[in-house]
C-alpha cells in the first residue's frame, strides 16, 4: 500500500484516497511542434524500474494535484511536493540522492 | 415556500451507538484565497476566526471548517442560509471569490454513543485515535466521499445528498451491536 503525505493539507493519505496523475514534469508540445516532439508529448513515457515522479491527486481530501518521488522498484517514497514547479525542487533532489546515490534528475546513474 | 425535507426524514439507527440523520443544515461553500477580508467576512456570519489547515472552528450551531487550501465550509441554522450569503456578498464585494448554499446537496449525520469511532473506524482510511479535537478529516465512507469531525462527544459526517442512503446503510451495518472492535 502507497502512503503519500498531501503537501496541501498534510494528510497522510493512502492509495485509495488518491487518483493516479501518470508521469509529472511533462513538457507540452502544441500548435507549431514538429509531429515527433508532439507524438512524444502524447505518448512516450518514461517506465523505469527506480526513480519516478508522478502526479497524484487527493481526490477523496482536498482535491488537490500533487507531485510525488517515489522508486517503482520498491515502493519507497522520496518525498511530495505541490504541483507549480516544473522541475523536481532541490530538496526532493537531494532526499533522492541521499538514498539513491549517482542518481541524476535527468534518470542517469553516474557511478 | 416549500418546508426543506432532510435526505432521509430523519433516519436512524440505534447500534452500539447510534447513527441519527440530522438536518436540514445550513451549509455554504465558501471558495476563496488571499482575500483580506475574509477572516473578518467570516467572523461575521459564524462568529468564528478562519480555520487553521484541516481545523474547524465551531461556534454554537455556527462553524467554519477549512476543506482545501481555497474552500472553506460554513455551518449556519437553514433558516440563515440567506442572509449569510447576503452578508458575506457584501464583506466580500468586488474581491474574488464564490459563496453557494450547498444545503440542500448534502446529508448530515450524526454518530453518537461510547465507541462512535468504531463506526467510522470500519469504513475511512483514518486513524481516529491520531484525530485531534476540531480537526476536519475529508476523506471516503466506503466508496464515497465524506467529511467528518468529533463534535459534543461523537461525530458529525457530511456527504452529497444523492448518496445519503447509502451512507446510512453503511453506517448503520457498521454500527450493529455486537460488531464492536
Amino acid at each position: 500500500m502507497l502512503i503519500l503525505e498531501c503537501p496541501y493539507c498534510g494528510v497522510k493519505a493512502e492509495e485509495t484516497e488518491l487518483s493516479p496523475g501518470y508521469e509529472a514534469h511533462l513538457k507540452r508540445f502544441g500548435p507549431g511542434a514538429s509531429p515527433e516532439e508532439f507524438e512524444a508529448y502524447m505518448f512516450a513515457r518514461k517506465n523505469p524500474k527506480g526513480v519516478h515522479f508522478e502526479r497524484w491527486r487527493h481526490t477523496y481530501g482536498c482535491g488537490k494535484w500533487f507531485l510525488a518521488a517515489r522508486c517503482t522498484a520498491t515502493l519507497e517514497v522520496f518525498g511530495t511536493y505541490p504541483a507549480q514547479v516544473s522541475e523536481p525542487p532541490a530538496d526532493i533532489i537531494a532526499k533522492i540522492q541521499a538514498r539513491r546515490p549517482g542518481w541524476q534528475p535527468d534518470g542517469k546513474v553516474t557511478k | 415556500m416549500s418546508d426543506p425535507v432532510s435526505a432521509l426524514n430523519g433516519a436512524s439507527f440505534q447500534g452500539f451507538s447510534t447513527v441519527r440523520e440530522i438536518g436540514p443544515l445550513g451549509m455554504i461553500t465558501l471558495r476563496a484565497k488571499g482575500v483580506k477580508a475574509l477572516d473578518k467576512a467570516v467572523k461575521a456570519v459564524t462568529g468564528t476566526k478562519l480555520p487553521a489547515t484541516r481545523r474547524i472552528e465551531v461556534n454554537g450551531d455556527k462553524a467554519c471548517g477549512w476543506m482545501s487550501p481555497d474552500e472553506y465550509l460554513l455551518v449556519v441554522p437553514y433558516a440563515e442560509v440567506s442572509n449569510a450569503l447576503a452578508s458575506l456578498a457584501k464583506s466580500l464585494a468586488g474581491e474574488h471569490h464564490l459563496a453557494v448554499d450547498v444545503s440542500d446537496a448534502r446529508a448530515v449525520f450524526r454518530i453518537e454513543g461510547d465507541k462512535a469511532a468504531d463506526v467510522l473506524r470500519k469504513l475511512s482510511p483514518v486513524d481516529f485515535d491520531k484525530l485531534e479535537p476540531g480537526e476536519l478529516r475529508r476523506t471516503r465512507a466506503a466508496q464515497v466521499a465524506a467529511a467528518m469531525w468529533a463534535q459534543d462527544g461523537g461525530f458529525t459526517l457530511v456527504c452529497f445528498r444523492s448518496v445519503a442512503g447509502y451512507v446510512m446503510g453503511l453506517l448503520s451495518h457498521s454500527a450493529q451491536p455486537g460488531s464492536e472492535l
